[in-house]
């Protein structure tokens, strides 16, 4: 095939290319990962969200850069800080917006791309390492953003990281000393907000550029899944590329940017009218500086993390320790590591499972955003008995999950593609 | 020299260099890992603080920072300090066994006089600031019953503590409110942060 020589054409353009190919591989890697790579004919709306990531993963390092330019790291300027950008910066008040509305919008798509997952059966037997490289990025997401949080040195900005700080001073025996040292000093002060602004701006993202270059790597190595859950390695054509794919580039590129499209039109609508979200994604007590004396009535952390903190709640302190529910928070987190070995289906996609896993899947992210909302109440009832219901429920879909996907009855599989 | 490899001495010149590498990365990391513990400047900072409680009025509430914490010094009345008697069954540690506080406060008042109350004001659930509600009887807009015999409600997470800062049973905080280390210079001054009977 022509595709795997140079870039087609003559001049010096093709010369320039020969030239780089003779001394880098270029060609080889745009093929590989782009021009050759065989994705499934049949992506849906649901393979947008992975190329959404990505570009949200691109937005925020570009936009953090440049508010990195005007920020100060200081407990005594960064609230300033923060204000300066938004008045007085020129278009300043836009990077923060994009920056502030970007970290939600990575967890909105993220959250729809591991859905994806569950769906289709994305995490299978060959996937299990690219589903565990994507826990991960979740995991250092979560970081990431925990300490962005405490960046623009607001009330709750200081709050929320004194209670989730707090969550490891609940270990017996190290917890007190963990706690100060994660901090720096004995509250959370100058010293501990400087080392989150290290660690938010060059130690995570590189963590979370490894990770995502390692997802890719493990996709492309193994090949895309698709909403019919089959490989479509196993039927080759004459060319020895799979019958039901299509090279990423052009095709997928082209279907990602019309994605793009709609999404940034989504996307600005909240930038420009609503990057506040009703408190939802900024929230109001931020637009007070942090004050050590004056607890804001209700914290809530952001509406991402809400679902482990309405978990974190519904448990009881009992013997004296209130770490259970802090362990049972991490556990929630630990389990998505274990769906690649729990999910016993015989089929991957939930085209061809029946009602039991179509059912419990769908009450699953019922439940996820029924604690999501629980998590930003208030601790009051009916969110408490709701918060128990949807924690215990959480964690039976995962825990029964190899018992209801090898029960229950499967359509056979087809061989080639649907629609 | 001889052509053959001795595998077993290859294995355990690569095992024993593995080792070496990695005691040497062991001990690389400590100045890393030591270098977020509280620094010499940190650590001066969190000095004891002196504070005047002459002028406090009887039932009233003072709050200063100490290693930016809030501290609670509630002055006493002995209406108030009667009404921490009736209700121990309704407390998870009422003798503050499994509560932290210097052994000089602990008892009933958990307070070295009676009529002052020092406290952490730091919720022993997740850190937050409990709010003071002294008054007995029902606050119905933050859900305190009409049993309530006054003290301090957590709003994060409704904790509740009586007037010597011990938890309720049935709510999140583990274990009553903290007492820090603290000791009275002279009888209208308290030295937060220093223990009691320790040297000034």
């Amino acid at each position: 095939m022509a595709a795997q020589e140079a870039p087609a054409g003559t001049g010096r353009l093709a010369a320039l290319g020969a030239w780089i190919d003779a001394r880098f591989p270029m060609t080889k890697m745009w093929n590989e990962h782009a021009a050759q790579y065989y994705a499934p004919k049949n992506f849906n709306f649901w393979y947008f969200f992975g190329f959404l990531a990505l570009f949200v993963l691109a937005l925020q390092i570009v936009t953090g850069i440049f508010l990195t330019m005007s920020y100060k790291p200081s407990a005594t300027e960064a609230f300033g800080s923060v204000e300066y950008i938004m008045r007085d910066v020129e278009w300043g008040w836009l990077l923060r917006y994009l920056h502030s509305t970007g970290a939600s919008a990575f967890f909105v798509v993220v959250y729809l791309h591991m859905f994806r997952a569950l769906l289709y059966g994305s995490h299978r037997k060959p996937r299990e390492l690219l589903w565990i490289f994507g826990v991960l990025i979740y995991l250092a997401l979560m970081a990431e953003a925990f300490f962005g949080y405490l960046l623009p040195w607001g009330n709750m900005s200081y709050w929320g990281a004194q209670v989730i700080v707090s969550l490891f001073g609940s270990f017996p025996v190290i917890g007190e000393g963990l706690v100060e040292w994660i901090r720096g000093d004995y509250f959370i002060s100058d010293i501990t907000l400087n080392r989150f602004f290290a660690l938010h701006v060059v130690a995570l993202p590189l963590v979370l550029i490894f990770l995502v270059v390692a997802h890719l790597l493990a996709l492309h190595e193994v090949g895309s899944n698709n909403p019919d859950g089959i490989e479509i390695k196993k039927t080759k054509g004459a060319d020895g590329h799979p019958v039901d794919g299509i090279p990423f580039h052009p095709y997928y590129t082209v279907k990602d940017l019309f994605g793009l499209g709609v999404f940034l039109v989504l996307f600005a609508a909240v930038v420009f009218f609503a990057p506040e979200m009703g408190g939802l994604f900024l929230e109001a007590p931020n637009f007070e500086p942090a004050n050590p004396l004056l607890t804001p009535a209700h914290i809530a952390p952001v509406w991402y993390f809400t679902p482990f903190y309405a978990m974190l709640r519904a448990v009881p302190a009992f013997a004296g320790t209130q770490v259970w529910g802090v362990l049972v928070m991490f556990a929630a987190i630990l389990v998505l590591f274990f769906v690649p070995w729990l999910d016993r289906s015989p089929v991957r996609s939930i085209r061809y499972r029946g009602p039991i896993y179509k059912v419990t899947l769908m009450v699953f992210a019922a439940n996820f955003i029924m604690l999501g909302y629980c998590g930003l109440m208030p601790p009051a009832e009916p969110y408490k008995t709701l918060s128990v219901i949807g924690t215990i429920y959480y964690f039976i879909f995962f825990l029964a999950m190899p018992w209801f996907t090898r029960i229950e009855k499967t359509r056979p599989e087809p061989v080639r593609v649907t629609k | 020299m001889s052509e053959t490899i001795d595998k077993g001495r290859r294995q355990l010149l690569t095992a024993a260099t593995a080792l070496t590498g990695a005691v040497g990365v062991a001990f690389a990391a400590v100045p890393f890992l030591s270098s977020w513990k509280p620094s010499a400047r940190a650590k001066a900072l969190g000095a004891p603080v002196e504070i005047d409680i002459s002028k406090l009025e009887p039932g009233a509430m003072l709050k200063i920072e100490w290693r930016g914490k809030p501290v609670l010094i509630v002055r006493r009345t002995p209406e108030m300090l009667e009404r921490i008697g009736n209700h121990d069954d309704r407390l998870a540690d009422p003798d503050s066994e499994s509560s932290k506080q210097p052994d000089y406060a602990r008892n009933p008042a958990r307070a070295v006089k009676p009529e002052f109350l020092v406290l952490l004001g730091v919720c022993t659930h997740l850190g937050c600031l409990p709010q003071n509600f002294f008054a007995p009887g029902a606050a119905p807009t933050v859900g305190l019953d009409a049993d309530w015999p006054g003290g301090f409600f957590c709003a994060c997470h409704g904790s509740k503590f009586d007037l010597s800062g011990r938890v309720f049973r049935g709510v999140p905080a583990p274990t009553n409110l903290e007492v820090p280390p603290y000791t009275f210079a002279d009888s209208g001054h308290i030295v937060i942060g220093q223990d009691q009977g320790s040297v000034a």
